[in-house]
C-alpha cells in the first residue's frame, strides 16, 4: 500500500521552484518587456536538423504565425523554431508515434492524416517547396518577402492553394501551425516557451498544480507566476 | 490467424484475463477472492503512479497530450474507418477523436474520473420507448435493444463501484428518501456516495447559477477525484484532489483520481494467486475442436515469442471494441453481416454525440480554467434519456449537459471567439484575452445503434503481429443529430443567462459525417453486445459468451446501445454483476448460465 503524502521528489522540486524565483519578484518582471532582455546574452541557437536555408525559411514562417507585438512574445522570442528543430530528433518526427503502414490512400479530410511522410521528411520537402514556388513567383526567396507578402503566402498554404511540390500545402500548414503553437506554449523543458513568456502572457501557472485553496476564490486573479517542470 | 504456433506453453491456470484496465482489474480481484489462480495479460507496459505519474514530470502537456505518452501505441496497431458499407476504410493514423488506452491500468489510468451510473430506462431502452411512444416510434434500421439486466439488479454493484473508486458526490434519494440537492433525475440509491461532493470551480459555479435561473436542475456531479482522504473496501488509499488540472491524459501524481493502479492493484499485490504480465499481447482465445470451449489464450510476449497460456476460464476485458476484435480473430460467435442482418459479433457499435458551447466574458473575469479536476463540475439531466417528452420531437435519446472544469492547458485548451483567425496578431490577442475569461460546457449525448454501423476485420491493413485491423463502418444518423441540436438549443438558454460578451456553439448539422480529427470522447460501445436473445447479442445477461460458455466479455463492449453518460461506472458495475454470476453460479457448475 502506498503511503499518501508529499514525495521527496515533489518536496525538492517545490523548494527549488520557490527558491529560484520569489513570487513577488517574478510577478513584477512578468510581461512583454522582460522577454527581449533575456535572450540577448545567449549564444545564437545552432539548428541540428535544418540547414541554413531551411532554418531561415522556418524562422520567417513561424515569425508570422505568432508575431512579436505589444500583446506579448512572438514565436521567435519564445523559441518556437528552436523547439521545432529539437523535436525533429525525437521519435515523433520519425513518425514513430503514428500508424505509418501503407497503402496510403487519398481520403476525405475527416479521416485525418493519410499522408505517407513523417515530420522530418515533410518539413524538408515543404520548406524547399515554399522557397521554390516563392522564387518562381516573385524572383526572391521567402525570407526576402515583406510581412504582407509572407502573410499572403501563408494564407495560400492554409487554404491549400499553393503548389509546394510533394507535400499538399494544407498538410504542411497544419503541421507547422501545430508545432509552432506547441513550441510557443510547451513547458520550457522542451526548448520552447522561453522564460515561460507565453504562459505569463495568457496567465497559465504551468506546473503549480495545487489549487486546493484557490478553487472557491471566485473571480480572483491567481497571484503566483508560472513554474516549469525543469 | 489460426496458424500462430506457440513457442512456449505455460503452466495451466484457473482463469486468464485479457487486458488490465478497470474491468480486468475488477475481475482479477473477484476471481482471486474466489480462490482461483489468475493470470492477467496486459498488452502495454507496466505502469503505476510512480514513476509514470510522478510530480513534476507528469505535468507536461506536450509529452502526455500532444505526444500521447499514455495512449495506445498507434505504430503497432490501430483501426480503420469508413462512413458506409460501400466505402474504402483508411487507418486512424494519429490519435484525434478518441484516445485508446494501453498499459497497466488501461484507459483507467488516464481517464478523467467522471463517474456515473445509468438512467434505468437506458438499460431497457427499446421496451421503454415502445411502451411510452409505440412500436413505430423507433425508426427502421435503429437496432437498439435492452441490456437484459435491470437497474435494480445492478444497484448493489453501482454502490460497491463507488466505494471502490472513492466517488465524491451528492445523492438525491437514498432508499426512497430525499437526502440532499443531488440529481433529481437520479434513480433511487441504497447508500450515499463514498465521499462528499467536490468543491465547485468558478466556471461550473457560473454554469450552476445560470442553469438554475432558467429553471433547470443543476447538481454537483459525481467524481472519482477524491474530495477527501479515503480508504476503500480493499484497503487502498487515496489522497484529496487538489485541482491540479492534469487529469485526463495523465496519471494522477496525488493518488486522488481513482485508477486500477491506485484502487485495486495494491490489494492484488498482496495475494499469491495473482500474476500480472505486462507487454503480453493476446492474439487469440484458443478453442477446442468442438468450438464450444476455450482452452486458454495465445499471446506474443515482449521478446516476440508466441506463448500459450492454458486456462479453464477466459475473461475478455480489452478496451471496448477490442473485445469484438478478439472474438472475430478467435472465431467466437458468428460475425455480423449488415446486408443479411445475420450474425452478432461486431454489431451495435455506438459512440457519443457531443456539442460544445463556449461563452466569452470581459477581461478580468478570471475564470481560472487551469484550476480543475477531470471528474469535477456541475451537470444537469433535464434533457438526458427520456426525462422529457420525446413524443412530438421524433427522436430517441438525450444528453446530459455539464460544465466540467477539467483543467485547460494552453497548447490544446484555449478557446477563442467565433471569427478569430488561426494565427497572427489577432489570434494572439484573442488567446490572451480569452484564456482567463471563458466558460465552456458540453452536451454529452447518447448515440443509438444502427444496422449499418458495425465493426469487422479489415481486408487490407494489419497490425504489428500481422493480424487484420478492426474496421469501423460508422457515421452519424439524423436521429442523433436532431437530438443533439434540440438539447444544444435548450442549453443556449443557459449560455445566454450567463450574459457573456459572445457565445460560440459547436454542434453538428444534419448530414455531417464522423470526423476523426479533433477529440470528441473515447467512449465507444458495443461489438460484443449483451442481451436476452442470442440472435441479437454476443453475450448473455451475465456477460457469458452464448457460444463458448467459459468465455466472458466485460467492459463497454457489452453495451447494446450508447448511453448519455460516461461509461466507466456502468461498465464496472456490469463487471461485478458478471463476477457474481461466475462466483455463485458458474464455478460450481460450469455451463451456459442462460439456456
Amino acid at each position: 500500500m502506498k503511503i499518501i503524502g508529499i514525495s521527496p521528489h515533489r518536496r525538492n522540486f517545490l523548494r527549488k521552484a520557490v527558491g529560484a524565483a520569489p513570487a513577488v519578484a517574478l510577478l513584477a518582471g512578468a510581461g512583454g518587456g522582460l522577454a527581449m532582455a533575456v535572450s540577448k546574452d545567449q549564444p545564437a541557437y545552432k539548428p541540428r536538423f535544418f540547414d541554413a536555408t531551411e532554418w531561415a525559411t522556418l524562422s520567417a514562417l513561424v515569425d508570422r504565425l505568432i508575431p512579436a507585438d505589444a500583446e506579448g512574445p512572438g514565436a521567435l522570442e519564445s523559441g518556437a523554431h528552436e523547439f521545432i528543430d529539437a523535436q525533429m530528433n525525437t521519435p515523433y518526427a520519425y513518425g514513430a508515434l503514428w500508424f505509418m503502414q501503407g497503402p496510403f490512400v487519398p481520403s476525405i479530410e475527416q479521416f485525418g492524416y493519410q499522408f505517407h511522410m513523417a515530420p522530418r521528411e515533410l518539413y524538408k520537402s515543404a520548406l524547399a517547396g515554399v522557397n521554390a514556388v516563392v522564387q518562381k513567383q516573385s524572383g526572391k526567396p521567402f525570407v526576402q518577402l515583406n510581412a504582407a507578402e509572407r502573410d499572403a503566402v501563408i494564407t495560400q498554404l492554409q487554404k491549400g492553394t499553393l503548389d509546394i511540390g510533394a507535400v499538399p500545402s494544407k498538410i504542411f500548414f497544419n503541421q507547422l501551425l501545430q508545432n509552432t503553437r506547441e513550441g510557443y506554449f510547451c513547458d520550457p523543458v522542451h526548448g520552447g516557451n522561453k522564460d515561460m513568456l507565453a504562459w505569463k502572457m495568457v496567465g497559465f501557472p504551468g506546473a503549480r498544480a495545487d489549487y486546493m485553496d484557490w478553487v472557491e476564490q471566485y473571480g480572483k486573479k491567481y497571484p503566483l507566476p508560472p513554474v516549469s517542470i525543469a | 490467424m489460426s496458424d500462430i504456433k506457440p513457442d512456449v506453453k505455460m503452466k495451466p491456470v484457473d482463469a486468464v484475463i485479457v487486458g488490465f484496465g478497470w474491468t480486468g482489474a475488477i475481475m482479477a480481484k473477484e476471481l482471486t477472492e474466489a480462490g482461483l489462480n489468475v493470470v492477467a495479460l496486459e498488452r502495454g507496459e507496466y505502469r503505476d503512479t510512480y514513476p509514470d505519474g510522478a510530480y513534476p514530470k507528469t505535468l507536461d502537456e506536450l509529452t502526455y497530450i500532444q505526444r500521447s505518452k499514455l495512449f495506445q501505441d498507434m505504430s503497432k496497431s490501430t483501426f480503420t474507418f469508413r462512413h458506409s458499407i460501400t466505402g474504402v476504410a483508411v487507418p486512424y493514423r494519429q490519435i484525434g477523436a478518441f484516445k485508446p488506452g494501453t498499459g497497466v491500468g488501461g484507459a483507467g489510468l488516464h481517464w478523467s474520473g467522471m463517474h456515473w451510473r445509468v438512467l434505468p430506462e437506458e438499460l431497457q431502452i427499446r421496451s421503454h420507448y415502445e411502451r411510452r411512444y409505440g412500436k413505430k416510434f423507433i425508426p427502421e434500421g435503429m437496432t437498439i435493444q435492452d441490456f437484459g439486466v435491470t437497474y435494480a439488479e445492478l444497484e448493489p454493484h453501482f454502490d460497491f463501484v463507488e466505494k471502490v473508486f472513492g466517488t465524491s458526490g451528492q445523492a438525491y434519494k437514498v432508499n426512497g428518501i430525499v437526502v440532499g440537492d443531488g440529481n433529481v433525475f437520479e434513480a433511487d440509491r441504497s447508500d450515499n456516495y463514498a465521499l462528499a461532493p467536490q468543491k465547485v470551480p468558478y466556471t461550473a459555479e457560473l454554469f450552476r447559477r445560470a442553469a438554475k435561473a432558467v429553471g433547470y436542475h443543476p447538481f454537483v456531479n459525481a467524481s472519482s477525484n477524491a474530495s477527501g482522504p479515503y480508504t476503500n473496501p480493499y484497503g487502498c488509499q487515496m489522497g484529496p484532489c487538489n485541482f491540479c488540472g492534469f487529469c485526463s491524459g495523465y496519471a494522477c501524481y496525488n493518488y486522488s483520481k481513482a485508477s486500477p493502479n491506485v484502487n485495486i492493484m495494491p490489494a492484488l499485490r498482496m495475494v499469491a494467486n495473482f500474476e500480472l504480465r505486462a507487454n503480453c499481447n493476446v492474439v487469440r482465445i484458443n478453442l477446442d475442436s468442438s468450438k464450444k470451449r476455450a482452452t486458454g489464450v495465445t499471446y506474443i510476449n515482449a521478446d516476440g515469442k508466441a506463448v500459450e497460456q492454458p486456462a479453464d476460464l477466459v475473461i475478455a476485458s480489452a478496451f471496448a471494441y477490442n473485445n469484438a476484435h478478439l472474438f472475430l480473430l478467435s472465431g467466437i460467435g458468428q460475425p455480423y453481416d449488415p446486408v443479411s442482418n445475420e450474425g452478432v459479433v461486431g454489431r451495435n457499435i455506438a459512440y457519443q454525440m457531443m456539442s460544445t458551447i463556449q461563452t466569452f466574458f470581459k477581461e478580468d473575469t478570471n475564470t481560472n480554467p487551469f484550476i480543475g479536476a477531470g471528474g469535477t463540475g456541475v451537470a444537469l439531466d433535464d434533457w438526458n434519456g427520456d426525462n422529457f417528452d420525446h413524443g412530438p420531437l421524433g427522436f430517441v435519446g438525450g444528453s446530459p449537459a455539464w460544465c466540467n472544469p477539467a483543467g485547460s492547458k494552453p497548447i490544446s485548451g484555449i478557446a477563442t471567439p467565433d471569427g478569430t483567425p488561426a494565427w497572427g496578431s489577432a489570434w494572439k490577442k484573442a488567446v490572451k484575452k480569452s484564456y482567463l475569461n471563458t466558460v465552456s460546457f458540453d452536451c454529452h449525448g447518447a448515440n443509438m445503434t444502427y444496422r449499418d454501423c458495425y465493426v469487422d476485420l479489415d481486408p487490407t491493413y494489419t497490425d504489428k503481429f500481422g493480424q487484420q485491423l478492426l474496421r469501423f463502418t460508422f457515421d452519424w444518423k439524423e436521429n442523433d443529430i436532431k437530438m443533439s441540436r434540440f438539447v444544444t438549443d435548450k442549453m443556449m438558454k443557459v449560455a445566454e443567462a450567463m450574459n457573456p460578451e459572445s457565445i460560440k456553439v459547436s454542434v453538428k448539422n444534419v448530414g455531417d459525417h464522423l470526423d476523426l480529427r479533433n477529440y470528441q470522447t473515447t467512449h465507444w460501445a458495443g461489438g460484443t453486445a449483451m442481451g436476452a436473445d442470442r440472435k441479437t447479442s454476443v453475450v448473455n445477461r451475465y456477460l457469458q459468451s452464448w457460444d463458448v460458455h467459459n468465455v466472458f466479455a466485460v467492459g463497454s463492449s457489452v453495451f447494446p446501445v450508447g448511453i448519455g453518460y460516461n461509461p466507466t461506472g456502468l461498465a464496472c458495475a456490469l463487471t461485478y454483476w458478471s463476477a457474481k454470476a461466475i462466483r455463485e453460479q458458474y464455478l460450481k457448475d460450469p455451463r451456459p448460465l442462460v439456456a
